[in-house]
This record gives structure tokens, C-alpha cells and sequence, in this order.
């Protein structure tokens, strides 16, 4: 047996060199005359250890990390090849506490096998889930769904089963499946890693949507940021239809279902769903008016059931392992598994899934490790660009939909942004509304042009000018955008700013004008 | 060279020809032109109102609506650099500014040689590796000043 290497491709790990790492590697196995198979595996979620490189020993997988291109030659003297020690070993990847301490369900994969391996796909228990739904009635596997507890895990959270109900039983000559891979929020990375570590999953739970719903097409629109993630999915879709998993007979059964991957233009109002319907029907991603639903009137006007990647990547397993095993993680109504986003400045960032329940502390500190610059943590954004920043008072919230709203925040996709003390919380809400303004689609007054005046206001404070009157107004356009705006961009964007206002209001206070030295 | 003597309507045509069977076909298309051209001509925009039955207005609406399409050519280089809160977070405005004054430019410009055109952008999914850039469609993480110096000599030779 030859011996298998695995190098991440993931756009994580190529951004820390991974692609110097492979080169290096392959020269250096050429060079010894060793039999060896490279596989470019997704990542593990572990992006302070990227890019981390594993063998299969005899004795299970040995990682190292983070690789760079080098170690290479001092790793294969240490002998690479049986799990050698190295001053870069990390062992068994699986017994990394970070790792170690997760529940993967959604990200069972991601990291492990090849992703466009549909071979090695199945041999980790890959389209089980699938094959469960295709002798399963429709409606028998949208109350399955239903039953698992899952909630959109785009941001909104709204339950699945539910949503795909509503397209079941509107009656239509066609169905679609549209699958939001927009993900642009920042610290949000999880949409992409499955994209490009496991392909497949994401495949099947909209094949399984298809069926539960009567959908014989589904489209996969990834923003163009995304570019390493737009080509895994394009390849791994000719890859499921050539092994008959996409098709005429998915899985050959009567069911009819094909995906096709589209590609976004750098719009991130496109994350919002009806937006994304008419960026995909060809128009300006301008918001819809909510009725109709989606559900019911969505892409071209059919019913269509539109989910974050997150939420139909979950799908499989609660297929092929049943509802109840899947609700009996997290708390509350929050059930299931979020795989939590650990990014921005802290030391040990990255992917970590788990059961609802865990504080917004222990991910932070614990998990986390505190900051990468090891000053102390001023405040964490959690749920990106719209959702509130917390102050370390409010490290007692448990991960939950329920607990995060009441206290005026949101979990969103789940992506957490640590901020060290020299985070300015005026400059952070001046730019929550810069970014609205730079990416409102227009359509209502709320957020076209309060975001706008919200930049000026914050500026006048930034200024010294009247603080404590701007302060009010900008208090009160809060309220209109949160109130009056037409989707969650205009209407989201009062969270990060008020947030910071009532948190760290010491950083709105009049500032000491610096004076000039003669 | 083939595609310089073939004029701009052609070559959209083509393009549209290619992408004109898909569900909703004018983003896909969009991207295909400005592939071909490195941005979107507004000789193309008549041609694909036509073939698409809609208006020169509602065209011209799409393609200034996203911040992907471009109306004249960029640089050789296209340098986009993340400014969004996972990479304020490491500090990204630092980077921006030095970057700034190592090329001369500022972002939505083209350094006068034509070498280069900076860009922010508002998220890569590198968010656990800020601050991040992307460089002619390679990522960077951890932008240092020595990342910083090797981009720029790089786009500069």
C-alpha cells in the first residue's frame, strides 16, 4: 500500500501556504523514491495549525503542523512516513483538545477524506441519508425534518421542516431548490470549508430536499469570493451525476434531481434570500416584499424552498441517523448542532461544532484561547456585520437563538469576531453603517438613506459636535431602520451599533482634543 | 490575433450564444464578457438587451448594481484586500494604509503604469487568518510587512 498524504486545499490553508507545502512535498517524495498518494483534503478547522499535514500510519492518522515548505525535508528525516516525532507532531489529529472536545455531525467529513472522492464519501457513511430518503414518502421525511429540530442556519433560524411543508403542499408544474452559499458575513466561514471539503453532503441534503418537496432542480448560488469553493462544487457535481446521484433516477429511483452551481457578482445584500432569487433570475439583487413567501412564490414564481448551506448539509445525517438523535443535542429550541466560526483576534481560531449551550466565555476563552495579540478581549461581534458586540459582562450567554435575542443580539451563521482592547466601538458602529450604506440594494428609505445618515451623525460624535444630541439621533434612526427597513441589512444593522452604545459607551463620550504642540 | 480583428459585438454574441439556454442567463453572461474583456463594454450592453428581450435600461441597471463588474479595465494585477471586521479586528486599516502608500494609490484605482488596481473587499472567509487578501485570485493570509512588500514587488515586476 502506498503511502497516503494529506495536504489541505482548503483556500484556509492555501492562504498560509499550503500550496508551497504540496509543492515541497512532492519533490521531496520524488526525490526519496517513495510511493506515495497526495491527497488535498478540506481542513479541519484548525487554522492556527494550518496548514497541517497528516499520514495514514499503520496506527491511524499523525498530523503536523502548521507545515511550512521548509520542514518538509526535516519531516520525512524524522520519518514522516510512520508518524516520526517532529517538533511540528501533533499526533493523532482526533485527540487535539480543540478537536477533540466538538461534536461533528455537519462536519463528520470536512478534513478527513478527499472531497471529490465520492468512494471515500461513502466509506464515511455518506449517502446513507440519501438512500434512507428515496424509499421514504415525502411527507414522511419533511416530518423527519420537522422532528429534528433543525433551524435555518443562515442566521434567520426559522425551522426547516417547516419551510419545505409549505412547498410540499403548494401544487405546481415546477419546484426549485435554491441553495444560499452568499455567506458574507464576516468571521463566517463554514459554508465555504464544507463547499470545499465536503462537496458532497451539501449535494445530497438538496437531492433529499428535492424529494421531500417534489423539486426536480436546485441551483447553489456562491458568491464570487468564493472562487476555490465555486470549482470544488462544480466538479463535484459532474462528478454525483456521472455516479447517478444526480440525475433522471437519483440514486435510481423515479426521482429527477440536478444542481447547478451559479456564481454571485460581490453584492452581499444577495445573502438575503429574496434578493438572491432575483440576482439568480437575472436582476438587480434588489429585496422582495415578504408575501409572498419564497415557499410559495419564489424563484421564477414557483415554489421554492430556499436554505442556507448549513442547514441542507445537516439534512444527511438526520436522515440516515433519525430525528431524535439529532434533537438530543443543544438546549431549549435550539436543537442540533452550529458550527461555530472562531475568527478575527484570536489565537486559536477556527471551526469548532457543537450542541447548543456552551457560553459565549467558554468558546472564547476557552476554546478560543483569548486573543492572538494576548492583550485582554475588549468585545466579540457575534453574527457578523448585523449582529451585536459583547462585552465580557454578557460572557455568561449560553449559544442559543433564544438567550442571544434576549440580550439584544443574535447568533446569525454563528461567527464570532474576537476584538483585543485597542478595539475603538465608535469607529466599529461608524463602520457597521458605512457598510450598509456601501451594500443597501436601494429599495427602502430606512436603509438607503439612514445608514447614510447614520455615517454623517457618528461622524459629528467622532467630531465632538453636540455628542450627546447626535447620540439621540442616532438612537432614534436606530429605531426607524430596526422598525421600518425592509429586510434584515437596514433593519439588522441598529445591533452592532447600539450594541456598542449601550456597552462601551465610554468610547462615545466627548473625546480630549489632542492640542498641538508650539 | 483572431480576437482583436473580431469586433466587441461578435465576440458578446458569442458569449451570450454560450450561456443563452441557462434559467435566468444574464449574470452568467455578464461574467463570461467581462472575462473576455476584462470588464463590461458598453458596446456589449445593446447586444445582450436585444438577444435577452429586455430593455438597454434594465442592463445597464443589473450591471452597475454589482460591485464585481467593472466599466473599464483594471490592471495587470488586481490586489483585493479585506476591510471587513475579522480583519479590523487584526489590523487590516494599518495594512490598507501602508499598502496604500507602498503602491501609491487607493482603493477603486489603477497605479497610472497600469500595473495595478486595488480593491477593498468586504470578506474572503479567511476570517480566522486575518487580516487576508487576494491577489489575481490567490489568497493571502496573515498579511505581514513582509507579505506586504513581497505583493507589491510582485506586481510591480
Amino acid at each position: 500500500m502506498s503511502l497516503r498524504i494529506y495536504i489541505p486545499g482548503d483556500s484556509g490553508a492555501l492562504a498560509l501556504g499550503a500550496e508551497k507545502v504540496a509543492k515541497a512535498i512532492r519533490a521531496e517524495v520524488e526525490r526519496r523514491g517513495i510511493d506515495a498518494e497526495i491527497v488535498r483534503n478540506g481542513s479541519r478547522g484548525l487554522y492556527w495549525l494550518e496548514p497541517m499535514v497528516e499520514v495514514q500510519t499503520a496506527n491511524g492518522r499523525v498530523a503536523y503542523g502548521p507545515v511550512k515548505a521548509g520542514d518538509v525535508a526535516s519531516l520525512f528525516d524524522a520519518g514522516l512516513a510512520e508518524g516520526g516525532q517532529h517538533r511540528l507532531s501533533l499526533g493523532d489529529p482526533e485527540t487535539i483538545p480543540f478537536l477533540a472536545k466538538q461534536t461533528r455531525l455537519t462536519f463528520a467529513r470536512c478534513g478527513v477524506t478527499d472531497p471529490l472522492s465520492l468512494a471515500d464519501y461513502e466509506a464515511h457513511g455518506g449517502l446513507k441519508g440519501l438512500k434512507a430518503a428515496v424509499g421514504m414518502a415525502p411527507a414522511e421525511i419533511v416530518s423527519t425534518v420537522t422532528d429534528s429540530g433543525l433551524r435555518g442556519r443562515g442566521g434567520a433560524g426559522f425551522p426547516t421542516g417547516i419551510k419545505w411543508k409549505t412547498v410540499l403542499d403548494t401544487v405546481d408544474d415546477r419546484k426549485y431548490i435554491v441553495c444560499n452559499a452568499d455567506e458574507g458575513d464576516s468571521a463566517t466561514f463554514a459554508d465555504r470549508m464544507i463547499m470545499e471539503g465536503d462537496p458532497f453532503v451539501l449535494i445530497e441534503g438538496m437531492a433529499i430536499a428535492g424529494i421531500a418537496t417534489g423539486a426536480t432542480k436546485g441551483f447553489v448560488y456562491i458568491r464570487s469570493e468564493y472562487p476555490h469553493a465555486i470549482r470544488t462544487m462544480q466538479r463535484a457535481v459532474e462528478i454525483a451525476r456521472r455516479a447517478g446521484v444526480l440525475g433522471v433516477n437519483v440514486l435510481g429511483s423515479p426521482n429527477a434531481f440536478d444542481i447547478e452551481i451559479r456564481s454571485g457578482a460581490g453584492a452581499y445584500v444577495c445573502g438575503e434570500e429574496t434578493s438572491l432569487l432575483n440576482s439568480l433570475e437575472g436582476k438587480r439583487g434588489v429585496v422582495r416584499a415578504k408575501p409572498p413567501l419564497p415557499a410559495i412564490k419564489g424563484l421564477f414564481g414557483k415554489p421554492t424552498v430556499i436554505n442556507n448551506v448549513i442547514s441542507l448539509a445537516s439534512v444527511p445525517v438526520i436522515l440516515d441517523k433519525g430525528a431524535q438523535h439529532y434533537k438530543n443535542f443543544g438546549m431549549g429550541r435550539s436543537r442540533g448542532t452550529i458550527p461555530i466560526q472562531i475568527a478575527g483576534n484570536v489565537k486559536h481560531g477556527g471551526l469548532f461544532e457543537a450542541a447548543f449551550g456552551l457560553t459565549l466565555g467558554e468558546i472564547v476563552d476557552e476554546i478560543g484561547g483569548g486573543t492572538a495579540t494576548g492583550r485582554p478581549v475588549k468585545a466579540v461581534q457575534v453574527g457578523g456585520p448585523l449582529g451585536a458586540y459583547f462585552p465580557r459582562e454578557l460572557f455568561d450567554t449560553p449559544f442559543d437563538y433564544e438567550a442571544f435575542a434576549a440580550k439584544d443580539g443574535l447568533i446569525g451563521h454563528a461567527g464570532i469576531t474576537v476584538f483585543d482592547d485597542s478595539a475603538d466601538m465608535l469607529k466599529q458602529a461608524r463602520f457597521a453603517m458605512e457598510f450598509c450604506a456601501i451594500e443597501s440594494c436601494g429599495k427602502c428609505t430606512p436603509c438607503r438613506i439612514g445608514s447614510t445618515r447614520g455615517v454623517e451623525t457618528l461622524d459629528k460624535i467622532v467630531a465632538g459636535i453636540q455628542p450627546e444630541k447626535n447620540l439621540a439621533l442616532v438612537t432614534d434612526l436606530c429605531n426607524t431602520m430596526k422598525f421600518g427597513s425592509l429586510c434584515a441589512l437596514g433593519g439588522f444593522t441598529p445591533y452592532p451599533v447600539m450594541s456598542a452604545i449601550t456597552h462601551f459607551p465610554e468610547d462615545f463620550a466627548p473625546r480630549p482634543v489632542a492640542v498641538a504642540a508650539e | 490575433m483572431q480576437a482583436q480583428s473580431t469586433g466587441t459585438a461578435e465576440r458578446t454574441a458569442a458569449i451570450i450564444a454560450e450561456h443563452k439556454g441557462l434559467e435566468g442567463p444574464l449574470l452568467p453572461i455578464l461574467h463570461g464578457i467581462q472575462e473576455e474583456f476584462g470588464f463590461v463594454p458598453n458596446e456589449s450592453l445593446p447586444v445582450i438587451a436585444q438577444a435577452l428581450n429586455i430593455s438597454n435600461a434594465e442592463v445597464h441597471g443589473v450591471v452597475t448594481f454589482y460591485h464585481d463588474y467593472r466599466r473599464e479595465p483594471a490592471g495587470r494585477h488586481v490586489i483585493k484586500l479585506c476591510q471587513a471586521e475579522a480583519c479590523q479586528s487584526m489590523g487590516s486599516d494599518a495594512v490598507a494604509a501602508r499598502l496604500k502608500q507602498l503602491l501609491g494609490i487607493g482603493f477603486h484605482e489603477t497605479a497610472q503604469d497600469g500595473s495595478v488596481t486595488l480593491e477593498p473587499v468586504y470578506c474572503l472567509g479567511l476570517c480566522a487568518c486575518a487580516p487576508a487578501a487576494m491577489v489575481d485570485g490567490q489568497v493571502i493570509g496573515r498579511l505581514d510587512a513582509d507579505a506586504l512588500d513581497e505583493i507589491v514587488a510582485e506586481v510591480r515586476s
